[in-house]
């Protein structure tokens, strides 16, 4: 299924864990201390409706314009101290990382109406593929390279999988799960 | 000795997995049934494919750049070898590009060449002869995130350091970006364990340990780790590790360090052998 931005929150209400999505139109791009900076001082774009990527690219700048070499997800983890209040505050409807987010996450996907779709970790040669331009790039000088906000113009981004959904759906907390009793039974 | 190689070597290893690596993650597509461990395998294969050919680092994360040396004793450049490695490692972070990865721990300042303070990292080894052999490790920060350090007591001994690694991997799950490789280093020192565990990563998938007891060790972590159903991306599936390499030394009578290194997928490496007039990048 390809999804345009914006989002509309009926869109991701009626994806379900498992769903296979692309996304075309901008994502931006954020990082910890993205994340830290934002939540401080206020968004340096419009997010209403937006799709957040954890990602810190490769990207070279050729003549004026920057061109991106490599772009696939960081640990999203990392995020989930920041992430309840981001999606409350922006009202961001996607976020693509990769290996999953905690229960405040899915608590803020189910008040909010959001969902954490997975990319392929490691797969930033593809993910580069489907990025047709950098729109902006904000607080570069402070913030560097991989924590900078950058703004893509994508064409069906993907294969993303739903992993976490609005309706309290979660593949990872099935995966646990299962090897939890997997450890019990066998070690 | 030739910067221009050296850079090259930087720009194989962060274009082109290993022949051996691409073809486990071939064999763990067979493996699988569950249509999101397909995916997941289908997009890195489809990934390691497209990197190679555009000639792209096959992740952004192009890691931390640690080079283990073998020099001979009379080895004509050795005064130059730090140095070569260092320029070499701020040309190809402009050239091929890399991400600019060094970050001072204080301040948070990045100096944007992929070089600092002891970094690039080099681990230095004296061997007979007059050749050189430089093995080059970028290492990301996903993987590096989940490598952790047991000092067990020697009463717990291998069922203690069994215990311990299948615990780490379950509690990692999909974090270091399964399939991984896992390096375990068992021995010597805080220190020593955690060395081997990464030299550990350097061999051959498939290739098992020159001593028994410990190649039957890692025949045994592969079938336990690999029923523990967390699969690519920790989303479920059979494969969760593609190998697993332990390297040991003898250990002090009141300790039993082991230490576990986590490798992504991306398992970049590359060798560059020096030997009079003839380099070749391996």
């Amino acid at each position: 299924m390809e999804l345009v931005t914006p989002i509309s929150e009926e869109d991701v209400r009626r994806l379900k864990v498992g769903d296979v999505i692309y996304v075309t139109g901008t994502l931006f791009l954020a990082r910890d201390e993205a994340h830290k900076k934002m939540l401080e001082e206020g968004a340096p774009i419009p997010t209403e409706g937006g799709v957040l990527y954890h990602c810190g690219p490769v990207v070279m700048k050729e003549g004026d314009e920057w061109k991106v070499v490599s772009a696939g997800p960081t640990t999203s983890a990392r995020m989930e101290m920041f992430e309840y209040d981001f999606i409350k505050r922006f009202g961001v409807r996607i976020i693509i990382g990769k290996g999953g987010m905690g229960d405040r996450t899915q608590k803020a996907l189910a008040e909010f109406g959001a969902i954490y779709a997975a990319y392929t970790g490691g797969a930033g040669a593809l993910a580069a593929r489907a990025i047709k331009r950098v729109r902006e790039v904000h607080w570069l000088d402070e913030l560097g390279i991989p924590e900078a906000v950058w703004v893509f113009e994508v064409e069906r981004f993907g294969p993303l999988v739903v992993a976490m959904d609005s309706h309290g759906g979660n593949v990872y907390r099935v995966v646990n799960e299962r090897v939890k009793k997997v450890l019990e039974e066998g070690l | 000795m030739d910067l221009n190689l050296l850079e090259k070597a930087i720009a194989i290893a962060e274009t082109s997995l290993k022949p051996d690596v691409e073809e486990a993650l071939r064999r763990a597509l067979e493996v699988e049934e569950d249509e999101t461990a397909r995916a997941n395998l289908r997009a890195i294969l489809e990934n390691v494919e497209y990197a190679r050919k555009a000639g792209v680092p096959m992740c952004q994360d192009t890691g931390l750049h640690t080079f283990f040396v073998e020099v001979g004793y009379d080895f004509p450049e050795r005064h130059r070898i730090k140095e070569m490695l260092t320029e070499a490692v701020r040309r190809a972070t402009k050239r091929v590009p890399l991400r600019p990865n060094t970050v001072n721990p204080f301040t948070g300042e990045n100096p944007g060449d992929n070089t600092g303070r002891h970094v690039p990292y080099i681990h230095w080894e004296f061997v007979e002869g007059d050749a050189l052999k430089i093995t080059l490790l970028p290492k990301g920060g996903g993987s590096e995130n989940m490598s952790a350090l047991a000092m067990l007591r020697p009463g717990d001994g291998i069922e203690g350091l069994k215990r311990f690694v299948i615990r780490r991997v379950a509690e990692a799950a999909g974090k270091p970006c399964p399939p991984t490789i896992l390096g375990i280093g068992i021995g010597g020192g805080a220190d020593i364990a955690l060395e081997l565990a990464k030299r550990a990563l350097l061999r051959p998938i498939g290739e098992r340990a020159d001593y028994g007891p410990a190649a039957e060790l890692e025949e045994y972590l592969i079938e336990k780790i690999n029923s523990l159903g967390i699969g690519p991306m920790g989303m479920g599936g059979k494969t969760t590790v593609l190998d697993v390499h332990i390297e040991w030394a003898h250990r002090h009578p009141a300790t039993f360090p082991v230490g576990l290194v986590f490798q992504c997928w991306a398992h970049r490496y590359a060798t560059v052998i020096v030997k009079g007039d003839r380099i070749e990048v391996v």
